[in-house]
């Protein structure tokens, strides 16, 4: 028990740690495989895993689109082709493997290559839903002002409380943070603001259209902060370059080593990457901390029927807190990602103050 | 690790789908919404703007109300007090009047006794003169019917009356 508690506590503490070391005990048959439990629900995947009743695994098989590397070509099949095995040279790549759970191919001498993977996968998928929504959402808010004499009557409902958000977000954070020539910047961060929110809050729900780690992945985090990274630097001004290769420090500063310049540069990449890795870890965490919340139910199913119906009540009280926790945290990392980003638009449109 | 590795075919598909829906909802979607809500926001800050300075006209209307009605009543009471002294005025002037009036009638009057009295006292002493000379006349003949001698001495008697008489009022008419 004691152990137990002391496990729980790693668990929670540090979960990536916690899951290598359920990768190094070795694994009694029939037991609880806690690293693929974690990491089965975090990461992408070729299929979108439903349930599974009795061993037998319910799920919706993705379309897989591959272009070969080894002079292969083109392939485009359904994920559950894949299930027994090898398929049109393809295969998922092997436990341990340097590709595990990917789609790889044999090279010539019989390596595994990764081939050119423009799978619509899980992530893709709910991105697409997700997409529909937010898109749904917004042009049948736009449509509703289309409609109305906006400033006769208010909107009720649905287009109600996009136009709150709407203006939260514009009268808050884009107006304040950016700077008198807002309008042109505030399309661009209330879509990163919406989509963000939108994928977040799909990711807490816990079964199909939602339940994908969307905003946890890093590839869609890094496409987010190259959008701001190309709104940043695209339209900067003078002032904003100048001070990035001359800015107003002791001469010595720039020449003949250019100190300043040179960390003004990494500034430059380094906003936008905090940004990627801040909405990556937060929602990445928050799944993290729902999931190894649950897990105590199955971990504690060999324990006895008191121990864990016990701990089970605790689970699901700790997982409702983490998921009302996640609920604020998916508001609070869209408003931060958008709130950021307006700051860093605000600050390479800067003029020059007279001092 | 695959988590921090981010995947090629998702960068794509995510910077497309994001693309795409950035391009809608900045072309359809967010400024219509937008510019709509400022224009309403613009609206309601103009009549909330308006409605303050109807509020302030209001209040200055009822200062100026109250003022109006305070210039009345000092108005009201000057007047009150100005037709309070108008009528005593009048009636002042009215009792002087029927006053006046009074003492010329009453004059009239006495003017008008003492002239009858004067009239009738020289009636009275007409009538008196006459009623005398009647007496006289009635006695006179009585005597002189009874006694000749009687007669003669009255006759004398009367000459020298009335030449005396002629005397003073002769006298009287010098005067």
């Amino acid at each position: 028990m004691k152990k137990l508690l002391t496990y729980l506590l790693v668990l929670l503490l540090s979960l990536p740690a916690a899951a290598s070391e359920v990768q190094s005990e070795p694994q009694e048959a029939g037991s609880f495989d806690m690293e693929e439990y974690l990491y089965g629900h975090v990461r992408d995947a070729y299929e979108w895993h439903i349930t599974t009743v009795n061993g037998r695994h319910i799920s919706i098989p993705l379309p897989v689109i591959l272009v070969s590397r080894c002079g292969n070509g083109f392939h485009c099949f359904l994920s559950s082709k894949l299930e027994e095995g090898e398929y049109q040279g393809f295969m998922m790549a092997p436990k341990g493997s340097r590709y595990e759970s990917k789609i790889v191919e044999r090279g010539p001498d019989g390596e595994f290559v990764r081939p050119l993977d423009f799978s619509m996968t899980k992530n893709v998928c709910s991105l697409l839903i997700a997409s529909a929504l937010l898109l749904f959402l917004v042009l049948s808010t736009a449509r509703w002002y289309r409609r109305h004499d906006a400033s006769k009557t208010a909107p009720r409902g649905l287009s109600g409380v996009m136009e709150m958000l709407v203006s939260m977000v514009e009268n808050d954070i884009i107006r304040p943070s950016v700077g008198k020539d807002y309008k042109r910047y505030s399309p661009y961060l209330l879509t990163a603001f919406f989509f963000i929110f939108i994928n977040n809050l799909l990711g807490i729900i816990p079964f199909f259209p939602g339940g994908a780690n969307v905003t946890g992945n890093i590839a869609v985090t890094l496409v987010l902060a190259l959008f701001t990274f190309f709104a940043i630097n695209l339209f900067g001004n003078k002032h904003y370059w100048k001070d990035i290769f001359w800015p107003e420090v002791p001469t010595w500063l720039k020449v003949p080593l250019p100190l300043m310049p040179l960390i003004e540069i990494i500034g430059m990449f380094t906003k936008p990457f905090s940004l990627m890795v801040r909405l990556f870890a937060n929602i990445l965490a928050g799944h993290f901390m729902i999931l190894g919340v649950v897990a105590v139910i199955f971990l504690t199913a060999e324990l006895g029927v008191a121990v864990n119906s016990g701990l089970s009540v605790v689970a699901v009280i700790l997982g409702v807190f983490m998921d009302i926790l996640e609920l604020l945290v998916a508001f609070i990392q869209a408003y931060v990602f958008t709130m950021l980003s307006a700051v860093f638009i605000g600050m390479s449109r800067q003029e020059p103050t007279n001092e | 690790m695959s988590l921090v590795t981010p995947d090629f075919g998702l960068l794509v598909w995510m910077t497309l789908i994001f693309a795409i829906v950035l391009f809608i909802l900045a072309k359809f979607g967010f400024p219509a919404i937008t510019s709509m809500v400022d224009k309403r926001a613009a609206k309601i800050e103009k009549a909330l703007k308006d409605a303050e300075q109807a509020e302030k006209q209001l209040s200055s209307l009822s200062e100026r109300q109250a003022e109006l009605l305070e210039q009345t009543r000092a108005e009201q009471n000057r007047l009150i007090q100005q037709a309070s002294r108008e009528r005593e005025r009048i009636i002042e002037s009215a009792k002087a009047q029927a006053q006046a009036e009074a003492d010329k009638i009453l004059q009239n009057a006495k003017n008008e006794i003492r002239a009858e009295k004067q009239s009738a006292l020289r009636d009275l002493s007409a009538l008196v003169s006459s009623l005398s000379v009647q007496v006289a006349e009635k006695i006179v003949r009585h005597k002189l019917e009874t006694d000749p001698q009687e007669q003669i001495k009255l006759i004398d008697s009367l000459i020298e009356e009335a030449s005396r008489l002629d005397d003073s009022a002769g006298v009287q008419r010098k005067a």
